[in-house]
């Protein structure tokens, strides 16, 4: 078993709203795997399939080898789970509801507990209407990182989290992920992705756009090159693989699909280059092609 | 002034939000208003009985205690405002404290308020808003009222201060809830602090009544609801009295202002205490988590069973005094009761009044299950290793159980209060169980298969209470009657036992039952 979550071509419409139409996602086990995508791309929609809480109109789903829905309760042993919206019992202290989660998954290391609870700073004798939503997620944060899960389920957990608790929740996934779990984690919080993840998938209007390695989506996408030539530039627009280009003068400055760098380079250097300065691909800059390309997608549409 | 701006807004939104309520609440009091009207027309058609009903009334203490003394008895108006303007009052109160409530401390609880704190509005805005909506809702009740009840007693002097009245009890306990919503921390304490406020002012006036035959006890002048009581309608038409609700409402305002303006957004007075630090050992599983979550409930629920069962059981003899000489209200009696004792008919349509309040207790348990799944809350108890069975399971089990022990309770008290009879009548009560289960699996039903229509479970309810308090009066027809499940069960204590009615409704809640875990197995969950 190297896959903990394996799902292909998964289907889920709400009456006429097509939430998943066809996602792909696998998770190997150990690796904590991002997975990204505007607001309303099926997220949440996803993670509540592999919780067994939606039923699937098509496409198939394997969660730690077991089928979802089917083998519901006893995955959910090996299973800790933080939604993106955490709502307390009014009435329960956020102790109270650690102990009641992680019971309910058959129960969790009291030392960890105690230990979660010093570092997330939680006061857990309030009642639940007296928490903050950040103090609601950390509450839902210590039931599931104090579990002995084997997968955690995390949707986007630290929405909610002060920068300072941010940095606890990072140390905190880190060592999970030492110590052999796996983690799926829905962010929107790009350094977070960059910090913690593997692997990540970027899903858009419910259909996977991409996956693998960081290095790998880098791979895939532009360069930015400013440059000071000697003489006007020639020939640069011709060329595949080249993306707003601006010249002015002998100040060029353009976007390159990150494997047509060399061919950009040998134009530069046909008109001397007085000096030139090329920055690498940022993940914000991937994530906003996907997203922006949505938009476009849609204005298309409308139009 | 600029503490007040946004006021009109507000109100308009808050009668926006509350109009299908308010409706409802009018036109419900309004229909029992005239609905009793209509029998004290028939009933009592001659000034004789009037008279005697009069005198009878005044001779019983426990009578008077129910229902006050009776001031007037010249005409139909003058029995039912006897009949209505304390409980009519008391009703409205109910309706302004839910509204003032609403628009208050739960509005702060869930964060709406906060959002309107935020735009372009005073100080003060919501809270008038939430008061002037809490009126206009009381106004326009005793204008419904007031009207028809001009109508059906053909004289109209006393139904307007009637219908004062029944406004004045409105202000009054809805400035009550203003003040409450000031002192603790969430909506149902503050709903609950200004229900026992409205229940220490009837039971004040009840005592006062019982020690006295013309309302003129100390105990009844410390009582708001005494007050109106005072305003005699149709009998002296004392409508100056209603002065004195209206001065108590002011002040309870002006101390719901001060308070206010002394604590933070979504701060109470009573701050809520710190809670234990670690879970015990009890709240382990669902069904741990069930009775932490019903446990309140079921217990508040349990003693409004015996206060209702003590107050009908103490009432039963004085009843047979009341109606003796009156053919025609001993028939209804019996009618509904199905028996010809008099007291034997009136303690069962005490256990059937149990019944339909034990139903109304299992929808709530039943909606509660629907909360769960809508507020989000059932989603992390599904995560865990918890099977839907199980945790649908862990509500429905106070929905088939929490009947049957306020039902027993119930029965108990009417038993004691009565002074004979209580085992026979606990069995009478508990066998009002098959009713109530098939009422309490339908609406799981509706939670199974059709979870957004889970509401439509009121509508049950509503009929149920419809066929079971009006539908021998009225005298419909059998075929309609059969619509409640509470129609074919034996009218006990007195009338034979039957078996199959009882097999057979069993029945029906098992399976519905069955298809409500089924539907609840294999759909969705909402989150
Ligand atoms: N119960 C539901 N009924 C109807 N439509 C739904 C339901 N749940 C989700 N949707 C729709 O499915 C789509 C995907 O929603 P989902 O919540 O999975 O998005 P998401 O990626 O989690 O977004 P966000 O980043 O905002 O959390 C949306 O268009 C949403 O409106
Ligand atoms: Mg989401």
């Amino acid at each position: 078993m190297t896959t903990a979550i394996d799902a292909t071509g998964v289907r889920k419409t709400f009456g006429r709203t097509v939430a998943l139409d066809g996602l792909d996602l696998t998770v190997r086990e150990g690796e904590v795997h991002g997975f990204l995508g505007p607001n309303g791309a099926g997220k949440s929609t996803t993670i509540r399939v592999l919780l067994g809480l939606l039923r699937t109109d098509g496409g198939d789903v394997r969660v730690l080898g077991g089928d979802p829905w089917r083998d519901a309760v006893a995955l959910h042993r090996r299973i800790a789970y933080v939604p993106g919206d955490v709502t307390l019992w009014r009435n329960l202290t956020g102790g109270e509801v650690i102990d009641l989660l992680g019971r309910l998954r058959g129960g969790l290391d009291p030392a960890r507990r105690a230990a979660l609870v010093e570092r997330f700073e939680l006061d857990p004798t309030k009642k639940g209407r007296a928490y903050s939503k950040g103090n609601r997620q950390k509450v839902a944060l210590v039931a599931a990182l104090a579990s002995d899960a084997d997968l955690l389920i995390l949707d986007e957990p630290t929405s909610g989290l002060d920068p300072l608790m941010e940095a606890v929740f990072r140390r905190c996934v880190a060592e999970e992920r030492d110590r052999g779990r796996t983690v799926l984690l829905s962010s929107h919080i790009l350094s977070e992705v960059e910090a913690l993840c593997d692997r990540v998938s970027i899903i858009r209007q419910g259909r996977t756009v991409e996956a693998g390695t960081l290095s790998e989506l880098r791979h895939l996408t532009r360069t930015s090159v400013s440059a000071e030539l000697a003489g006007p530039p020639d020939g640069l627009a011709r060329l595949t693989g080249v993306h707003d280009l601006a010249v002015d003068g002998n100040h060029v400055r353009l976007q390159a699909d990150s494997d047509r760098i060399g061919d950009v380079l040998r134009v530069l250097v046909e008109s001397g280059v007085r000096s030139l300065t090329s920055s690498p691909p940022t993940l914000e800059e991937l994530f906003l092609r996907h997203y922006r390309d949505e938009a476009d997608d849609e204005a298309g549409a409308a139009r | 002034m600029n503490a007040y701006a946004g006021t009109a807004t507000l109100t308009r939104l808050a009668f926006r939000r509350d109009r299908v309520m308010i409706a409802s609440w009018v036109i419900g009091i309004t229909a029992v208003v005239l609905g009793s009207a209509k029998s004290f027309a028939s009933l009592y058609d001659t000034p004789a009985k009037r008279a005697s009903l009069a005198q009878s009334t005044n001779d019983n203490a426990s009578l008077r205690a129910f229902y006050g003394p009776v001031f007037g008895w010249d005409g139909t108006g003058a029995l039912t405002a006897w009949r209505f303007t304390v409980v009519g009052a008391a009703l409205a109160g109910l309706m302004a404290a839910f509204i003032v409530v609403r628009h208050t401390r739960d509005d702060e609880e869930t964060g709406r308020h906060e959002l309107v704190a935020a735009g372009a509005v005073g100080r003060r805005a919501p809270l008038t808003a939430a008061l002037l909506t809490a009126c206009g809702a009381g106004l326009a009740l005793g204008l419904a009222a007031a009207l028809g009840l001009a109508a059906a007693a053909q004289d109209g002097a006393g139904a307007w201060v009637f219908g004062l009245g029944l406004a004045a009890g409105a202000a009054v306990f809805g400035s009550v809830a203003a003040v409450t919503a000031q002192v603790v921390e969430t909506g149902r304490s503050a709903r609950g602090l200004a229900g026992a406020v409205l229940g220490a002012a009837f039971v004040l006036r009840a005592a006062g009544d019982a020690a006295t035959d013309d309302a003129s006890s100390p105990l009844v002048w410390a009582s708001p609801l005494g007050w109106i009581e005072n305003a005699r309608p149709y009998a002296g038409d004392r409508w100056w009295v209603l002065l004195a609700p209206l001065g108590f409402a002011a002040v309870c305002a002006v101390v719901a202002y001060t308070l206010a303006a002394r604590r933070d957004l979504g701060a109470g007075l009573v701050a809520g205490r710190p809670g234990p630090p670690v879970g015990s050992p009890a709240l382990s599983g669902p069904f741990g988590l069930a009775w932490r979550l019903h446990r309140g409930a079921l217990a508040a629920w349990a003693a409004g069973f015996v206060v209702v069962g003590g107050v009908y059981g103490g009432l039963a003899d004085s009843v047979a005094d009341l109606v003796k000489d009156n053919q025609a209200v001993t028939d209804v009696i019996t009618r509904m009761g199905g028996q010809s004792r008099i007291t034997d008919a009136w303690l069962a349509s005490a256990v059937s009044f149990l019944g339909l309040l034990a139903a109304v207790y299992a929808v709530q348990c039943v909606l509660r299950l629907r909360g769960e799944e809508t507020s989000g809350r059932a989603e992390p108890v599904l995560a865990g290793a918890v099977g839907r069975t199980r945790w649908a399971g862990s509500h429905l089990a106070f929905a088939a159980l929490g009947p049957a022990v306020l039902l027993a309770v119930g029965g108990l008290a009417i038993g004691l209060a009565h002074g004979s009879r209580a085992p026979e009548l606990a069995g009478a009560a508990l066998a009002q169980l098959p009713a109530v289960w098939t009422v309490a699996a339908a609406a799981a039903a509706l939670f199974g298969l059709a979870p957004r229509a889970t509401g439509a479970a009121w509508a049950l309810i509503a009929v149920c209470v419809a066929l079971g308090m009006l539908g021998e009066a009225i005298q419909l027809p059998q075929a309609v009657m059969n619509l409640s499940p509470f129609t074919h069960l034996p009218k006990l204590p007195g009338a034979p036992v039957e078996l199959l009615p009882y097999a057979l409704l069993t029945a029906a809640a098992a399976l519905l039952g069955a298809a409500a875990l089924t539907g609840t197995r294999r759909r969705d969950l909402a989150g």
